[in-house]
């Protein structure tokens, strides 16, 4: 690697800190407006200090919610988003690494078939396909449920094929050596190839979680009843009151805790997905 | 008893590609049998043909009494060494060398008595906790052998085991599997293109090219009469000498045995066999006059490579000489100049002479 020196040094790391300004002032923002009580920030005024009230704004966030449209707490909100996202994520990486499975270990008729109608489904992401999406989740009476929040998400051919590429470089003879053991296909399933699969199910946690995490357009029309909102929805929410005052510290704590478990995700999953990758060895 | 048989095996790939073409042979119990040929003689589609990998088109494979063309490879009773080891990167060596026995549901202390066995003959027994990656190449391939004779399998197959390895640490297995095999006296197939490794380790040759069994048989009585011009090429380094007998120039030194003369299309000698000589030839032998081209000095022994005057050309499969070219093997280090006229000779107890297409040998 080559070493800067001096003033080059100097611009480089300039520029760094610009950039980190740049994202890191909003969020900075939001989280000392979230310390504040109500009519300073409604007045334009505010500090850019933290200011003294933390506590009240974060327990009553938590505990109580706004007191607008959504008398909802913010605490059921994260709660749903935690499981819609922790159900998104799992549920993909376990249903695409058995596809990818059949798909790459097994010979049966209409394989390629197959493979190119998951490949295809890459075309229609949810928003294309929102309508009959829709209809068959409300004919199966899913609305207002975890069901119909996560299942019509969960099918993923991006993971699928990432997991195809992934087993395509596994040595052949890892299978070969496997079956002499005596280990068939779901002891080779279980023992060797979701053993050597952990980093790339690692980094596609990370990516699904959030992926879960974010999505607004199909929590929006799912849900309907104020207790199955996810907390980016009961954020929007909060806002659009019309003939009420929008209670920005009480959006700015639901928006720092909204941002909470993905950076969490991101900082616990990446240790081990490094750790990972320095250990898989090919 | 576990000794191996083939009979008429033969595999024919779904596009039609004819990859063993009916080959039928023996390997008596305890024995260890090399198939040797290039890349792509389908030395290793045979062997993964005996170890249950790939399946047999017709004929049938037989190990230990019990035709076993349609049993599962885990139930064949054999263990396999695999050229990049297929070590199970995220498991201990103890368990790569465990794994197999905990599938065959055998009691964890009859597991661990093999395994350290196994760990103890093969010196790896400080490395048990370790993972494959931070082993060493050679470390690797003992593991790999750990895992097959945990097994006490009738038959051990292994698929080029050293071809990874660096050229030191190879003669060293190679000496390792050998006294191993002894040890065991476990009926072993072994798969190789280095002819090298064929001959000090087999006690059975096979000699491979295009699908077909060239030759089978004691790797020395293979070096001292190879049955076609293909065997007398690949086995030996250098290679034979191989002279198209078309001028009355080589024929007419024939002058003993006109009838063997007659037959015969191709004259072989090894390089070995050759001496640089001015003395006129016994009754028989040969004497070749070249002009000296290169020199190679490997220290205990020189290779001098000649041309025989009007052959020129370039040589039509790798691994052959050119048309025209001798090599001569002295002794030593002392070598006439680039540049000089030289006679090699060579008794007639040492020339081999093969018919025109090269595929049959004619014993003088």
């Amino acid at each position: 690697m080559v070493e800067a020196q001096g003033f080059r040094r100097f611009v480089a790391h300039f520029i760094l800190w610009i950039g980190i300004a740049i994202v890191a002032f909003p969020v900075y923002l939001a989280f000392v407006a979230s310390t504040q009580d109500a009519a300073s920030i409604a007045n334009g005024q505010m500090s850019l200090l933290p200011g003294s009230h933390l506590i009240e704004n974060y327990t009553k966030t938590i505990f109580v919610g706004s007191s607008g449209s959504t008398r909802e707490p913010v605490g059921v909100m994260l709660f749903n988003s935690l499981v819609m996202a922790l159900a998104i994520a799992i549920g993909k990486i376990a249903i695409s690494i058995l596809s990818a499975y059949s798909i790459v270990y097994f010979r049966f008729p209409f394989r390629m078939a197959i493979f190119w109608m998951i490949f295809i489904t890459l075309m229609l992401p949810v928003e294309v396909r929102i309508y009959p999406t829709y209809k068959i989740a409300a004919d199966f009476g899913m609305l207002d449920s975890y069901a119909g929040l996560t299942l019509p998400l969960i099918a993923s051919a991006t993971a699928t094929l990432l997991f195809r590429q992934f087993f395509m470089t596994v040595p052949d003879e890892l299978l070969e050596a496997s079956r002499l053991d005596g280990a068939g296909p779901l002891r080779f399933f279980w023992d060797t190839l979701l053993p050597l699969s952990r980093t790339n199910m690692a980094a596609l946690f990370v990516i699904l979680f959030i992926y879960g995490w974010n999505q607004y357009l199909w929590p929006l029309l799912i849900t309907t009843r104020d207790d199955m909102q996810t907390v980016v929805i009961g954020i929007r929410k909060m806002i659009t009151t019309t003939d009420a005052l929008t209670e920005w510290p009480i959006v700015m704590c639901t928006a720092v805790l909204a941002m909470l478990p993905p950076v969490a995700v991101v900082i616990l999953m990446q240790r081990l997905f490094v750790r990972g990758l320095v250990e898989t060895e090919k | 008893m576990s000794n191996v048989s083939l009979r008429n095996v033969r595999k024919t790939y779904p596009g039609g590609f004819e990859a063993i073409k009916g080959i039928d042979f023996e390997i008596p119990d305890g024995q260890f049998c090399v198939l040797v040929g290039p890349s792509g003689c389908g030395k290793s589609t045979l062997l993964r043909m005996v170890a249950g990998l790939e399946t047999v088109t017709s004929g049938e494979i037989d190990i230990g009494g019990r035709v076993v063309n349609e049993v599962e490879p885990a139930d064949r009773d054999i263990a396999m060494v695999f050229q990049n080891y297929a070590l199970y990167p995220h498991m201990t060596v103890y368990n790569n060398m465990a794994y197999g026995l905990r599938n065959r549901g055998m009691p964890k202390p009859e597991i661990d008595t093999r395994v350290r066995e196994a760990a103890q003959i093969l010196e790896i027994t400080t490395m048990l906790d370790r993972k494959p990656r931070q082993l060493s190449g050679g470390q690797r391939q003992r593991v790999a052998m750990g895992r097959a004779i945990v097994r006490q399998p009738k038959v051990f197959l292994f698929d080029e085991p050293l071809s990874n390895l660096d050229a030191k640490l190879r003669v060293a297995m190679r000496v390792e599997i050998r006294k191993l095999q002894r040890r065991l006296k476990t009926t072993s197939i072994y798969v190789t293109h280095d002819q090298l490794e064929a001959m000090t380790l087999a006690d059975i040759l096979v000699v491979m090219n295009g699908g077909q069994v060239e030759q089978i048989g004691n790797p020395l009585e293979i070096y001292r009469k190879p049955a076609t011009t293909f065997v007398a090429s690949f086995i030996g380094a250098p290679p034979m000498n191989l002279i198209p007998l078309d001028g009355g120039e080589i024929a007419a030194q024939f002058a003993g045995d006109s009838r063997s003369v007659a037959a015969a299309g191709v004259l072989g000698v090894r390089p070995e066999d050759l001496l640089i000589s001015t003395d006129a030839t016994a009754t028989g032998g040969i004497a070749l006059d070249l002009t000296v081209e290169a020199i190679e000095r490997v220290g205990p022994e020189t290779f001098v490579y000649g041309s025989r005057e009007g052959a020129h050309g370039v040589s039509v499969n790798p691994g052959e000489l050119p048309p025209g070219e001798v090599i001569v093997r002295i002794p030593g280090q002392i070598a006439p100049a680039i540049g000089e006229r030289i006679r090699a000779i060579a008794p007639r107890d040492k020339l081999h002479l093969f018919s025109a297409d090269g595929r049959a040998r004619i014993d003088i």
